[in-house]
């Protein structure tokens, strides 16, 4: 044990070294994927003349990127125009280091476990870095200094505060019944069975975290903040070359860290009907590593499935849903866990609680909604067609 | 000197930089963005601490959603570069300067008896990581009222916001 520190060292080093290059080359598939499915999905054929399937797309993308002027308009506020893509990339890039990706490989004799860092507050550490996030999309809409801009970092900031009261507590329900905010032991709490996760015992508050999730990083439906219609390009209109590059690979990943993190808490991590159990010590590990990647990228395929899908909410529509649907379901669902849980004891009444009273909670607050507002609901959608920021601050 | 004083001497001078830049930027924004800075140097001073929890809902709260309140509505307001003339008015500055000599002496004052102190100076740092578990036990056994009370503060913030907006709507209609 004398050279332990030496192992957890190098083991760290080589793990941050892994872990940021798949994110990397993540972004670039997921990119070359976009395209390909968007294409797939309207009938065309998308990048396919780069490479085989138009797999080294990305790469030409990249370089263009890279050989581009790097042009900063003269009206900006320079230093935060520098700063604000590294602002939304950082928080993107560093909060990966608590996801656990797989069980543990035995290498001479030491156990590594496939984690980067397993702290005993993981789960708000996620949390706390993803509400960084907004940092980057706001300053950098501040700093240049163009009205369309200005709007989308508005309008993306009260949507991530909005939705990220949801994602915080579409979670709680997790952490009562594993009583742990490591995720490494909500992944191992999890059984090895689709019907042990949490997805089935917590099926509202995923729904919740899920949606929250596709809102925090301003993907399709939700990208209100860069509605290329209203705003030219939103938040980065102002923006060319390796800036633009940075804002959209810290979209990418957000999405790859955001579906890691749901396969973690919701989908089992690692566990799939105990095929991580076989082979031995090595073989056991690089197996639960693969089931996890297969998760998230089965996760992902749902993200671009989403956004070539859905049309884009109004503003109004946003904060509806977020604030009178979102919320109370993810509310309902902390106190109907608590309740039936001591009460129980049983994870299967637990579930059907859930479910039954998201069900009540929803027909609760769409009746008073429909109740509520009969005709100001047509003269809303006359006069907002252009929904103005000033909105966000109802 | 170990890495652990190393790491609170840098997590202190960030946190004493950010805390002055924020009264020495002229623009409003500025100054926000070196309050954030502060915050983050006292998590990192939290975690130094064994603190990890407290670490964390420090950047949750107060970096991650109250700050962008606060830049939200600097961005809204528009708030301008601040003129040397209007950021302290004369009345206020004799205010200032006595303020300012109090802290310093109290400062001083605290300074020189932790120096004096042997006991402080020789006590080893107590060794416990605070976990979440028995913080919240604190928090609903010794602490129970303390705890309550602050949530009656924040709801009445809350009643008092919704009592605000609601009148408006009503005058407009």
């Amino acid at each position: 044990m004398e050279n332990f520190p030496l192992v957890l060292i190098i083991s760290s080093i080589v793990k941050i070294l892994i872990v940021v290059h798949l994110l990397l080359i993540g972004v670039m598939v997921m990119i070359w994927a976009e395209r390909r499915v968007s294409g797939w999905m309207q009938d065309r054929l998308g990048p396919n003349r780069v490479g085989p399937q138009g797999l080294l797309q990305p790469i030409a993308d990249g370089l263009k990127f890279l050989f581009k002027e790097d042009l900063i308009p003269d009206h900006v506020d320079k230093p935060l125009y520098v700063m604000a893509p590294a602002m939304l990339l950082v928080p993107a890039l560093v909060a990966v280091a608590v996801v656990p990706f797989g069980s543990a490989i035995t290498v001479f004799g030491h156990e590594i476990p496939l984690q980067i860092a397993d702290i005993n507050i993981g789960i708000l550490y996620i949390l706390a870095i993803t509400s960084l996030g907004v940092y980057g999309v706001v300053l950098g809409a501040w700093a240049s200094n163009n009205k369309y801009s200005l709007l989308g970092g508005l309008r993306s900031s009260a949507q991530m505060i909005s939705y990220e009261l949801t994602l915080g507590l579409g979670i709680i329900g997790i952490l009562m019944l594993t009583s742990s905010l490591s995720l490494r032991t909500i992944a191992v709490e999890q059984g090895a069975y689709p019907w042990q996760w949490n997805f089935l015992i917590h099926f509202p508050a995923f729904l919740a975290f899920t949606t929250a999730m596709f809102a925090e990083t301003n993907r399709l439906p939700f990208d209100l903040a860069e509605a290329e219609q209203e705003l030219v390009a939103g938040y980065h209109t102002e923006y060319s070359s390796m800036k633009f590059a940075m804002f959209f690979m810290a979209e990418y990943m957000n999405m790859i860290v955001g579906s890691a993190v749901t396969v973690t808490l919701f989908l089992g991590g690692w566990h799939f009907f105990g095929l991580e159990n076989m082979g031995g010590p090595v073989w056991s590990g690089l197996i639960s590593f693969g089931i996890f990647f297969v998760k998230t990228a089965i996760f992902l395929f749902v993200f671009i499935w989403v956004r070539w899908t859905l049309p884009r909410f109004r503003y109004d529509q946003l904060m509806n849903f977020g604030w009178k649907f979102l919320l109370p379901v993810a509310l309902t669902s902390i106190v109907v866990t608590g309740i039936l849980w001591i009460t129980t004891n049983s994870r299967l009444i637990v579930g059907i609680g859930n479910v039954v009273s998201a069900f009540i909670v929803v027909s609760i607050v769409a009746s008073l909604l429909v109740m509520k507002t009969p005709k100001p609901a047509i003269q809303d959608s006359d006069n907002r067609l252009t929904p103005s920021a000033l909105d966000a601050i109802e | 000197m170990n890495a652990e004083q190393i790491l609170f001497i840098l997590f202190g001078a960030v946190s004493l930089i950010g805390a002055i830049a924020v009264i020495s930027f002229r623009h409003p924004i500025y100054s926000a963005l070196s309050l954030i800075v502060t915050f983050f140097a006292q998590a990192g001073l939290f975690v130094l601490l064994g603190a990890h929890f407290v670490a964390a809902v420090q950047v949750i709260v107060y970096a991650g959603a109250i700050m962008v309140l606060f830049l939200f509505v600097i961005m809204l307001l528009n708030l301008g570069t601040l003129s040397a003339k209007g950021a302290i008015g004369t009345k206020l500055k004799g205010f200032a300067i006595i303020l300012g000599i109090l802290l310093a002496a109290e400062g001083i004052y605290i300074a020189v008896n932790a120096l004096n102190d042997t006991a402080v100076a020789s006590a080893e740092p107590a060794a416990i990581t605070t976990t979440t578990y028995d913080i919240g036990e604190l928090l609903f056994s010794k602490y129970l009222l303390p705890f309550e009370v602050t949530s009656l503060i924040l709801l009445a913030a809350l009643i008092g916001v919704i009592v605000l907006v609601k009148r408006d709507s009503e005058v407009e209609n």
